[in-house]
């Protein structure tokens, strides 16, 4: 039983692709970016393999791991917290993060200032910090909405922001990424890092909701 | 190198047609803000690294432009804003 959507015979060199759950290629774009992909190995550019080790490193970062570890350093330790606001890439390598290629920018919220994320041109995201974006994140009604109301579409994700508070809309358009660091919730004093860490979620990184509030200690 | 612009300038985001691949959204053209801050870095314009050439670099700034400015149907709060990157090359000086 062929694993092919597709009907021909086999009497061609026939490659595979890199992730053989993905599903075939819909519209002339995915395939041409099959094409382009096959060339680039037939081409010696990077082997398959390598591919393959770029996908699962990517697949490996994930927001609990990497961008919360992050954010609870901060909360935590407030000289880490200036460098982060200040150099953002320097912050992050000195905890053996990886900032990729572009600028980290880490955008403070306060009681006065909520920051939230989009990048209306593509998918623009911390990636080597929160993993791959949500696929709101890359829908259309995000991208377009977030920009014109920003308050409307918080509060369909649950966070009503009070209008004393002023909403600050990043477009992640260009070079900068950004990472949002919320405000720490109140009764987590006695908490380490670790236990800090578990309560920032990746949408409060992006900035579409607050972080877990703390477990009351009974 | 040094910028144009400082933090606190007022300035205008070009309103032009480019083909080219570039990093302004249609939203933003034509509008008037504040800039938030010079990036420390400098970087290639999209318009020319999109195609392979990398002989420019250029200072990006994050502009602050007003909600209210930007939508007059908004609605919410003055206060509200957003902030975006543009490269220096799509920069005009304005007055408040």
């Amino acid at each position: 039983m062929s694993e092919h959507a597709h009907d021909h015979a086999h009497d061609h060199p026939h490659r595979h692709p890199p992730q053989p759950d993905h599903p075939e290629p819909a519209s002339d774009y995915q395939l041409m970016g099959v094409a382009l992909n096959e060339l680039l190995i037939e081409k010696g550019v990077y082997t398959a393999a390598e591919l393959r080790d770029r996908i699962a490193d990517i697949e490996s970062v994930e927001p609990e791991t990497h961008g919360a570890r992050v954010i609870a350093k901060a909360w935590a330790d407030p000289d880490f917290k200036q460098l982060l606001l200040a150099d953002g890439n320097a912050a992050i390598t000195g905890l053996g993060l990886n900032p990729g290629y572009t600028v980290l920018t880490v955008l403070e919220n306060r009681p006065k200032l909520h920051n939230v994320v989009v990048c209306t041109l593509c998918s623009c995201y911390p990636r080597t910090l929160l993993g791959r974006p949500p696929t709101w994140y890359k829908s259309g009604a995000y991208r377009s909405r977030l920009v014109r109301e920003p308050r409307a579409v918080l509060r369909e994700f649950g966070t009503d922001v009070p209008a004393d508070v002023e909403v600050r809309v990043h477009d992640s358009n260009a070079e900068l990424r950004y990472l949002v660091m919320p405000l720490r919730p109140a009764g987590t004093d006695g908490l380490s890092e670790e236990e800090l860490a578990a309560l920032i979620t990746r949408d409060s990184m992006i900035g579409v909701a607050p972080p877990l509030e703390a477990q009351s200690q009974v | 190198m040094i910028p144009r612009f400082a933090d606190g300038d007022w300035v205008r985001i070009s309103l032009r047609t480019e083909r080219r691949h570039h990093r302004v959204p249609a939203y933003a053209k034509g509008q008037v803000g504040v800039v938030e801050r010079v990036c420390d870095d400098l970087f290639h314009p999209p318009e020319e690294i999109a195609f392979g050439d990398a002989g420019r670099w250029e200072h990006v700034y994050r502009v602050r432009l007003r909600q209210t400015d930007l939508w007059p149907e908004y609605g919410g709060p003055e206060h509200d804003c957003l902030e975006l990157e543009i490269f220096e090359h799509w920069l005009e000086a304005a007055d408040e």
